[in-house]
């Protein structure tokens, strides 16, 4: 399975992930929404082009979006960590051994810490821009608040529970593929 | 020097675009995403939702296809819930109250031909009956909110008396039947205007007992009773039966007649209650009488 075909997979079922499961769990509180579809773009592989990131995640935040009939509302975070994604793997790899040996980030690829701070720190750039949007619309500053801690917690244990449960080979980058 | 300005500036136009190709691919996708946001949030309409609801709505409908058996359960409660609701709502439910009786505010207090108005006329469909008590009462589904009183005459289609009211609600009121222990109506013989009191033993319900009527009466089996003008409830004339039995007691100087009402009370559907206008006056006076003396 190349990298193109799994991650048209991975597109397609993250979001039906979000949209049918996560979405339609009863609300435990107002702060507290399961969002993992983006997790997506965190996987996407380390020699993807900027352009090409910003791209798609451009796509996969408007189909997030087409579900929830909330045009923009994802695909700006999306974009947004989209487009920081390259900066903090850039920050959080040594260069030359890991990000040429390896396909996609991951814990194995990256290491625990690293990967650690580069999920939280996506996470909550996501969560903080989507959240601020709806705070825009309606809301008070304390609703930010509280939404934005609770579902970058939620979203952290609900991916970290997914890194454990479905756990990737990190692959070799080779010059065959 | 111009042109090699002019060449020199553009070229630098397209470096920085070059170099900041990704940061303003960004900027303006980030622009598009908020203003579809913004005005769709506006509109909530439009050729995006129309495009969302094509790529969406098959996926949708797959997924409710699945759902919405796990919320069978709970859908059936509501339904039921639902028409329950509706089936309160069925107008055989309500009656309509008072839709028969108009109010007029006259400027007049006397009838320009010199009469004053006594009675009022108003219809009321009995809603309970008994017959078979000692003391029996008529529901009726008219209340104060209809202009129900107490102590208004209660009168059978055919002009046959049927009680007097004794107690009301906002839409009901509850009727003391003839065939009741209590009952006292002031009748008379049609033959002669010879008065009595209309009574009930508790007994039969086809026999009623008017006393009173003296002996110088020349009453026989079959005559007509009817309200006396004594009576200060029921308007003078109605109905009240025919005589059955003459009970002559010789200790006594007057009759008891067993009289048969002529209200079938056990099958009354609609009355009409009689509202006596002038019986405030009239009580008032007689008790300003009473206590003079």
């Amino acid at each position: 399975m190349t990298d193109i075909v799994k991650n048209i997979f991975r597109f397609i079922l993250f979001l039906l992930l979000q949209a049918f499961v996560l979405n339609k769990v009863p609300p435990l509180h107002q702060f507290i929404v399961p969002y993992v579809y983006f997790l997506f773009l965190l996987w996407l592989p380390f020699s993807i082009p900027r352009l090409a990131l910003l791209l798609i995640a451009f796509i996969f935040g408007l189909s997030m979006d087409f579900f929830t009939s909330t045009p923009g509302l994802h695909a700006a975070p999306c974009l947004l960590i989209a487009y920081i994604r390259p900066f903090l793997l850039n920050l959080l790899l040594p260069q030359e051994t890991t990000e040429l040996s390896y396909v996609e980030p991951s814990l194995k690829s990256m290491g625990w810490a690293p990967y650690f701070v580069y999920v939280l720190i996506l996470t909550f750039m996501h969560h903080a821009y989507l959240v601020l949007l709806e705070w825009l619309q309606f809301g008070d500053f304390l609703y930010f608040l509280g939404k934005v801690t609770a579902t970058t917690a939620i979203s952290i244990m609900l991916i970290f529970l997914i890194e454990l449960l479905f756990y990737r080979k990190a692959k070799y980058r080779t010059n065959i593929a | 020097m111009g042109r090699l300005g002019g060449a020199l500036s553009m070229k630098n136009i397209f470096l920085f675009i070059r170099r900041y190709l990704t940061f303003i691919i960004f900027l303006v996708l980030q622009v598009v995403c908020l203003t579809i946001l913004v005005t769709y949030n506006k509109t909530h309409e439009g050729v995006y939702s129309n495009v969302a609801m094509g790529v969406t709505g098959w996926t949708d409908k797959q997924y409710n296809s699945v759902e919405s058996y796990f919320r069978l359960k709970n859908e059936n409660q509501r339904l039921v819930d639902e028409n329950n609701a509706l089936r309160n709502m069925l107008a055989s439910n309500f009656s309509g109250p008072d839709t028969s009786k108009t109010f007029f505010i006259d400027s007049l207090v006397k009838d320009t031909t010199g009469k004053v108005r006594k009675f009022t006329w108003l219809p009321a469909k009995v809603i309970n009956n008994s017959i078979s008590l000692q003391t029996n009462f008529i529901t009726l589904e008219r209340g104060t909110k209809q202009g129900v009183k107490k102590g208004m005459a209660v009168v059978a289609p055919g002009n046959s008396i049927v009680g007097v009211v004794v107690s009301t609600s906002e839409n009901y009121s509850i009727v003391m039947s003839l065939l009741h222990r209590n009952s006292k109506v002031s009748s008379m013989l049609k033959k002669d205007n010879n008065a009595g009191t209309l009574e009930w033993d508790g007994k039969d319900p086809l026999v009623l007992t008017l006393k009173n009527i003296p002996k110088s009466s020349k009453v026989v089996k079959g005559d007509t009773v009817l309200t006396s003008q004594y009576s200060s409830v029921f308007p003078y004339g109605l109905m009240v039966g025919r005589i059955t039995a003459i009970d002559a007691d010789p200790s006594s100087n007057f009759f008891t007649l067993k009289v048969r009402p002529a209200t079938n009370l056990s099958a009354i559907q609609y009355v009409y209650l009689v509202d006596n206008l002038l019986f405030t006056e009239q009580k008032q006076l007689e008790d300003e009488i009473k206590k003079a003396n």
